[in-house]
């Protein structure tokens, strides 16, 4: 700085001297001679030529075709039951109960589905409530809950968050759980029962634990007041949703089960992404392996039915399935991974060919100067 | 010292506006100055401004709000402000507050600290330049006091070397008549040292401080202004008035310079003195990304509302349709029960969470960006110039993309493209050329550095500095041939030069033109030493000896008489004639005799001429001593008349500039800097225009665009317009226009046009199909013409058609409209270049100002946005920074806005299961840090050390700078595809999972078609497909972008698995509700094969296009890239030097200084005072001494030397005496 703008005239005479000299005084103002300064880091520079852009192809649809097969086959062999007892229909069973059925009733309304299993389920089956149409994802819905007084929190228990409204207090005590999620809990009571060959009704043990994430269950969902056992007594100032039936501590008698952390509430909870969503309600365990979790035959599924979904043209489903290694039957992804593999090969297939045919191969020869 | 004052008005120039606005507020308009010597009481009723210079912003306390509302004064903070208030409403807030408020901070927090360092500097320059020293008379003594405590009226002492304070008026001085020297480079660009004198009654009193002290006077001046060369004031002093102007001023920023001591009275101090006003309101430039930058964010504000509208309709048919029988879930809120107002609330709503399509950390990023190719530029060593030390410097950080783009190059002549440095070449003595050195074989050898140079060695006052390689010509020197010491002598003794000799022996000529200087160096090196002059005498060393000739009378160049001559009295008493002019006007007058001579001196001219060479004839007469009394009497005469001086005296002149006898001619390299003809032509090659404007004549500019190629032989036409008036100028246009393209093509863009754009576009289809080359050179008189608003269509037609157009004897405001013209008509990227004073305007003018450093002085470096130190940087500012910067930028904002628009995008697809109540699809979390954590970085080290061609094939392949030019790496069309592509990644980062989690379920049966898991899936997604996608989008990958991009993703799910810990939940339950999430999906098979799918799907097409792109249809970059991976492959190459050659065999003008001569200065003695002081320092060990002071032995020498004061009292006497002989001649 100090020697560039000063009197050349000065300067001049001497400056050949010094530069020469190398005098190590006197500091230049060169910059550092690194490969940063000087852009130039060593560096990988790729380029998207035929040499690795079409085997890339190729590779993709090798890959991809006998995963998506694979997932296919799997999707497949994975046996899994519908039935819908929404009750729409005047023929349905639950007819009735759908329609006369509001939240204010009481009394519960039970309906009998008869139906059958053409194949049997082996191992572990898995029992889904689905609903259908039903906006777990709205925006005022999803909000509407209070996590820190899900989690125990005894001050957000008296005084829940203001997110809860308009689900947050009913004849001024604070709703426990508050927030519309909570309060429109799915709360069918289903039963299955096998129908022997001989007639009679074998009711099929349901396991309602382990349905829900062991994080939710151990860590995002706690009771309040986590020392006192008695649930009655930490609920004893709040009030039950509006729609429910019984206070929240009342949901289970199993206390390992029972108030915030009941698993049907915890899986309630988890909002579904989608407008149709399944969740799971029971898991039948599989007896052992010889003989099937479901045998081939005739069932019968008893619903209690508590939950109206016909004014939002909802839908209400039972579904059984089992599992495989990719979860429940899925086979938009083995579709998609066939498609997609197809037609990366079939790409790689056409980019060869536009290549053998259009592509520039010789580069050097046509550039300018 | 000198670079601290420098940085000073560099520092305030840059924020002149800030001050102005500032100073403005608090100065009532001024209309008339009154200041009163050393009457401060007086002097503070009219509260002038003092000499503390603020140019800091802030103080400790007043800094964060200032820098605050400074920051939200800019329409994008402003812009996410709002959505923070909005996002405070609860019934429309979507996303939590901190979503914005963290970026925004961070935003803010990154400019706040960038202002802040800012300001401490200023602060610390503020102070450094605030506490300088000055010697200020108080109370009648001479205290030190700083800088800023100097009050107008005070009177100050500088001292040599010294750095004037204020604007001061000159009271006395050390030097006789109350001269003083300043230097002003810092002020107006000019190195030469200028003379200031101040008024004969203030010069009286000296440094007698009790005088000084008591001086009272009261100065009546201009208010304070710009204007650097005129100052009016009027001085009242014992009842006395005394004009002033500005030859009595010293100015700040000036140094004094020779002059021991002086006295001055402050009249203008701190902000209101010329060198701060003169600073002027920069332009603040933007480059044309810039603007399409800002037309796009108000496009994507426009889609974004149609988005929020689409919804929002989306919303209220939603409502209408199915929330309104969802209401035993859903309960209304009292204002919500309106499905056309939930409508309006959810418009609002999804404004928020869509405002990331219009990145908040964009302009940030691009700040970075440039900011860090800013540094690039003054890091590059081969940018850096050694001798003088000095490196390129981006001056300013926000231009550099648009240097890929240039498509104009505007250059200045003396000192840009030459180094104006005038180097004696060669010489024609009586008929025989000096100056080319020969092999044994008599073959002419080029001279390069390497061949030797002639040993001068037995002169003891030689300039070392000076190169001559024909040793044939010191050999006629002694063998003293007497035509060969005439030439030399008249090249000693017919000149203006002022010489300085500091030490014994060490000679510095002040010359007014370089070629003069240049021409006396000559003389000195073959013994003809000019060693000082008195108004009467020029003592010259022959050959060792001192020999001092009368000066008789120096007639001065003009440029109409294109010669100057003196007539001396040598020792001997002959009377001498020497004159040294253009050729073409000393043949004219040469005698009869010499016609033979003639003859060959004039081959030998055009020789020379045809080596680019500037050359003079020289010639002499022996004079009669009756013819010149009686001339001398009639010049007397003439001299006193008061009308028509000038044309008598002419007349005079000519009258004795007859019957010369021809010495030879001289021949003289303006020395072009290095690498200028290959820049030149280099930069052709990449289509840009260089124009070339020069105040210099007409032969002088050709001469040098001969010899920088621009200019050549093979050229089919050279249009030179010089007309004087409109007509005819337009006619030489037409005429010019119609031989290019014929008469048929006349009407066609003659005819007003309307519709300018479909002008260009066939213009320069037209402009391309033209092979042939043209060159236009256009005078600045016919300039002033052509600029008309009638002409200066004809004029752009016909200069875009020429290879080469030059402008010559064009002023500094013209150089600015040429700039401007192009900028209108031609809606392409100038690039001015210039070193002087003179260039300022057209630097000010052009989209990118560039200014040459370490020449004269900072004038161009000031306004400008980059300077180095050498015209042939531009090439690599140009096609390797500016490329890059290009290159970087656009592949930057191509990626910037497909990511943003593949992030958010998502979400109005979601707004279609989600009954559109803008719900996120995202964790807010993810929202918050996606853009300024997790993609930010690998997208900055793309834009800041992508290279996609490497700097030597960048060099050697100039059209590769072609795409800039044709803006088409970014511009709409580009925006749109990379929307779209983002676009059509958010569709399939959306539906791919869609589909798959319709019925999904974990492989323990669990759910995992919740809408966190989803969230986390999407999330996963987006990360990995944007940053494969900048890995395709990286060229050039650095261990920093492998540690970016990796980086990214490891923090990506650092943070995700932190952000959804048990511990931080259980903080903060209501914040991180997603806890356990990631666990619980990413540990799914399906889920990983979910994201795997979307990446590929998302990727390959793209893949696909850009091979078949390159593939089929490769750019000029693909081309060079794959040459360039192949000959990396095969090892270096030896690079292929592009060497340019003149080829030019034309005859040459000659070459003077542009402005009347020193002569009558001289004459008059008034700047003696440089000879005087030399001539005490004689060499003792001359062998003899000069007449001239023969008579001062040797002891007044040596008591000179030790009692250097006394010494030139005497002096001065002398020469009291010297003026008033002449004033009585």
């Amino acid at each position: 700085m100090m020697a560039s703008s000063y009197s050349a005239k000065e300067e001049d005479g001497h400056h050949s001297g010094s530069a020469g000299l190398g005098d190590t005084a006197i500091r230049t103002r060169k910059p550092d001679n690194t490969a940063f300064k000087q852009q130039r880091l060593p560096a990988w520079q790729p380029i998207l030529t035929a040499g690795t852009v079409l085997p890339a192809f190729f590779v993709i649809g090798l890959i991809f075709i006998p995963i998506g097969i694979c997932l296919y086959v799997t999707s497949n062999n994975i046996k899994e039951f519908e039935i819908d007892y929404t009750g729409t229909d005047m023929s349905s069973p639950c007819f009735n109960c759908s329609i006369n059925h509001s939240w204010n009733n009481t009394t519960p309304c039970k309906c009998v589905l008869a139906f059958s299993l053409d194949q049997p389920f082996e191992s572990n089956v898995f029992m889904y409530y689905g609903l259908s149409n039903f906006y777990q994802n709205h925006r005022r819905y999803v909000k509407s809950r209070d996590d820190s007084q899900l989690n125990g929190d005894g001050g957000s228990l008296k005084e829940p968050s203001k997110e809860c409204e308009p689900y947050r207090t009913s004849e001024n005590r604070p709703i426990a759980p508050c927030g519309a999620i909570a309060n429109s809990m799915f709360n069918d009571t289903l039963e299955l029962y096998y129908i022997d060959p001989n007639g009679t009704r074998n009711p099929i043990p349901l396991t309602k634990k382990g349905i829900a994430w062991w994080t939710d269950k151990h860590v995002k969902f706690r009771n309040p007041g986590s020392s006192n056992p008695n649930l009655t007594a930490v609920f004893q100032d709040t009030a039950k949703p509006i729609n429910w039936g019984k206070p929240v501590y009342e949901l289970d008698t199993d206390s390992e089960n029972n108030g915030f952390i009941n698993e049907d509430f915890i899986v309630w909870m988890r909002t579904a992404a989608l407008p149709t969503f399944r969740k799971l309600y029971r898991i039948i365990q599989k007896k052992n392996s010889m003989t099937p979790t479901l045998p081939r035959g005739n069932y019968t599924l008893e619903v209690t039915y508590n939950y109206p979904v016909r004014s939002f043209d909802g839908r209400k489903r039972v579904i059984l399935s089992t599992i495989s290694w990719m979860g429940g039957k899925n086979p938009f992804l083995g579709i998609a991974y066939i498609t997609v593999g197809s037609i990366c090969f079939f790409l790689g297939v056409v980019l060869l060919f536009i290549h053998h045919k259009y592509g520039n191969r010789n580069n050097s020869s046509d550039i300018p100067n | 010292m000198n670079g601290a004052c420098f940085r000073e008005t560099l520092r305030i120039c840059r924020r002149w506006p800030d001050i102005m606005a500032i100073w403005k507020e608090d100065v009532r308009v001024e209309e008339e100055r009154h200041v009163r010597a050393n009457d401060r009481e007086y002097n503070e009723r009219f509260s002038y401004a003092d000499n503390r210079i603020k140019t800091a912003k802030y103080n400790a306390f007043t800094f964060l709000p200032t820098n605050l509302f400074e920051q939200f004064q800019r329409v994008a903070n402003a812009y996410f402000l709002i959505l923070l208030i909005l996002q405070l409403i609860p019934e429309i807030s979507s996303l939590s507050w901190f979503t914005t408020i963290v970026p925004l901070v961070m935003v803010l927090a990154i400019t706040a600290v960038k202002d802040a360092t800012d300001d401490y500097f200023r602060h610390k320059s503020d102070q450094q330049v605030n506490t300088r020293q000055s010697q200020v008379l108080i109370k009648g003594t001479l205290q030190n006091e700083k800088w800023m405590n100097v009050r107008v009226g005070d009177i100050i002492k500088l001292e040599n070397n010294q750095f004037v304070a204020a604007d001061l008026l000159l009271l006395s001085s050390s030097e006789p008549y109350g001269l003083c020297y300043i230097e002003t480079a810092e002020l107006d660009g000019e190195t030469n040292l200028k003379v200031r004198q101040a008024l004969t009654v203030t010069s009286d009193l000296a440094n007698d401080v009790a005088r000084l002290a008591d001086f009272n006077a009261e100065v009546i001046c201009e208010p304070p202004n710009n204007k650097l060369d005129k100052f009016t004031g009027t001085l009242y002093w014992k009842d006395n008035k005394y004009s002033l102007d500005n030859e009595k001023m010293l100015l700040r920023g000036c140094v004094l310079r020779n002059t021991e001591w002086c006295f001055g009275l402050v009249i203008f101090a701190g902000l209101q003195t010329k060198l701060m006003q003169n600073c002027g309101s920069t332009k603040f430039k933007r480059t044309s990304i810039d603007r399409l930058m800002n037309t796009l964010v108000l496009w994507i504000f426009g889609f974004l509302i149609c988005m929020g509208i689409i919804l929002a309709i989306g919303n209220t048919i939603w409502e209408q349709r199915v929330g309104s029988e969802f209401w035993a879930y859903l309960q209304w809120n009292k204002f919500t029960s309106n499905a056309i107002f939930s409508g309006f609330l959810t418009f609002w709503s999804y404004v928020i969470i869509l405002n990331t399509v219009v990145p908040i950390s964009l302009y940030v990023s691009v700040e970075v960006l440039r900011l860090g190719h800013s540094y690039f530029i003054n890091w590059d060593r081969r940018m850096y110039y050694s001798h003088k030390d000095t490196p390129a410097e981006a001056r300013t950080t926000t231009l550099n993309e648009e240097l890929g783009q240039v498509e104009f190059i505007f250059s200045d002549k003396t000192g840009t493209l030459t180094q104006n440095i005038m180097v004696f070449n060669k010489c024609s003595i009586n008929g025989k050329t000096y100056g080319d050195v020969y092999d044994e074989f008599g073959h002419k050898v080029d001279i390069t550095e390497k061949t030797p140079c002639v040993d001068f060695s037995f002169n003891p006052l030689r300039d070392r500095k000076f190169r001559f390689h024909d040793s044939s010509l010191v050999e006629a020197i002694k063998l003293e041939e007497p035509l060969v010491q005439e030439f030399f002598r008249l090249l000693a003794l017919c000149h203006t030069v002022m010489p300085e000799e500091r030490n014994e022996g060490e000679l510095v000529y002040q010359a007014q033109s370089p070629d003069e200087g240049a021409l006396v160096t000559a003389a000195r090196n073959f013994g003809f030493v000019f060693r000082s002059r008195t108004p009467e005498t020029i003592t010259v060393y022959e050959m060792g000896q001192p020999v001092t000739y009368q000066l008789l009378a120096i007639l001065d160049f003009n440029n109409v008489r294109k010669r100057m001559s003196v007539i001396v009295r040598t020792p001997k008493g002959q009377l001498k004639l020497y004159s040294k002019g253009a050729d073409t006007i000393l043949f004219d007058r040469l005698d009869p005799s010499n016609d033979e001579l003639m003859y060959t001196t004039s081959e030998h001219l055009n020789e020379f001429a045809g080596e680019g060479l500037r050359t003079l004839a020289l010639a002499y007469k022996d004079l009669d001593e009756d013819v010149f009394d009686e001339w001398m009497k009639q010049l007397l005469f003439a001299s006193t008349s008061l009308d028509n001086r000038e044309e008598k005296l002419g007349v005079l002149y000519e009258e004795i500039e007859q019957g010369l006898m021809l010495l030879g001619a001289t021949a003289i390299e303006d020395k072009l800097q290095e690498g200028v003809p290959e820049t030149i032509a280099c930069l052709t090659l990449a289509n840009i225009k260089i124009w070339v404007l020069t105040g210099d004549k007409l032969e002088t500019a050709m001469n040098i665009g001969y010899s920088c190629n621009m200019l050549r032989d093979d050229m089919n036409e050279v249009f030179i317009i010089s007309g004087h008036t409109t007509l005819e100028v337009q006619r030489e246009l037409r005429a010019a226009k119609e031989s290019i393209m014929g008469p048929s093509r006349e009407i066609f863009s003659d005819g007003p046009d309307t519709e300018k754009t479909d002008i260009y576009s066939s213009d320069s289809v037209f402009e391309e199909t033209i092979i042939s080359e043209y060159a236009l050179i256009i005078n600045g008189h016919s300039l002033a013409h052509a600029l008309e608003a009638d002409l200066e269509q004809i004029l752009v037609d016909v200069a875009c058609l020429c290879k080469t157009v030059i402008c010559c004897r064009v002023t500094p405001l013209q150089k600015a409209l040429v700039v401007e013209l192009i900028k209108r008509h031609k809606r392409a990227v100038t690039l001015a270049i210039g070193d002087g004073a003179n260039d300022v305007s057209m630097i000010k003018t052009a989209h990118i100002g560039v200014g040459i450093s370490g020449q004269e002085g900072m004038q161009a470096v000031l306004s400008s946005d980059y300077s180095f130190a050498q015209f042939r940087y531009l090439q690599r500012l140009l096609l390797v920074h500016g490329r890059w910067s290009y290159h970087r930028m656009c592949n930057f904002l191509c990626y910037f806005f497909y990511k943003n628009f593949a992030f958010t995008l998502v979400h109005f697809w979601y707004g279609f299961q989600c009954g559109f109540s803008a719900q996120t699809v995202y964790d807010q979390w993810f929202i918050t840090l996606f853009n300024i954590v997790y993609t930010s970085l690998p997208v900055l080290s793309m834009g800041l050390f992508d290279q996609d061609v490497n700097e030597q094939y960048s060099l050697r392949y100039p059209n590769l700078y072609r795409p800039g030019q044709l803006n088409q790496l970014f511009n709409k069309r580009k925006f749109f595809t990379c929307t779209l592509h983002g676009i059509c990644t958010s569709f399939i980062l959306f539906f791919i999972p869609y589909g798959a989690f319709i019925s999904a379920v974990r492989d323990d049966g669990t759910q995992i078609s919740d809408q966190q898991a989803f969230a986390v899936t999407i999330a996963t997604s987006l990360v990995i497909v944007v940053s494969v996608q900048i890995g395709l989008d990286t060229n050039y990958w650095t261990a920093v972008n492998h540690f970016f991009i990796w980086g990214s993703l490891a923090v990506y799910f650092a943070i995700l698995f932190a952000m959804q810990s048990d511990g931080l939940f259980n903080i903060f339950p209501n914040q991180f509700t997603f806890i356990g999430t990631a666990r619980n999906s990413l540990d799914q098979k399906i889920v990983w094969l979910v994201i795997f799918l979307t990446t590929v799907v998302c990727i390959m097409p793209m893949v696909a296009v850009r091979f078949i792109k390159t593939d089929c249809y490769p750019t000029q970059t693909d081309k060079v890239r794959l040459l360039q991976q192949a000959t990396r492959r095969q090892g270096p190459q030896e690079q292929n030097l592009r060497r340019v050659r003149r080829t030019s065999s034309r005859r040459s003008a000659y070459a003077f200084a542009h402005q009347q001569g020193y002569g009558e200065l001289i004459t008059s003695g008034k700047n003696m005072k440089v000879t005087t002081s030399s001539t005490s320092t004689y060499p003792l060990s001359s062998p003899e001494r000069c007449p001239g002071t023969r008579g001062a032995p040797d002891e007044t020498t040596t008591e000179a030397e030790t009692n250097n004061t006394g010494f030139k009292r005497e002096f001065d006497q002398n020469q009291d005496v010297t003026v008033e002989d002449l004033e009585a001649r």
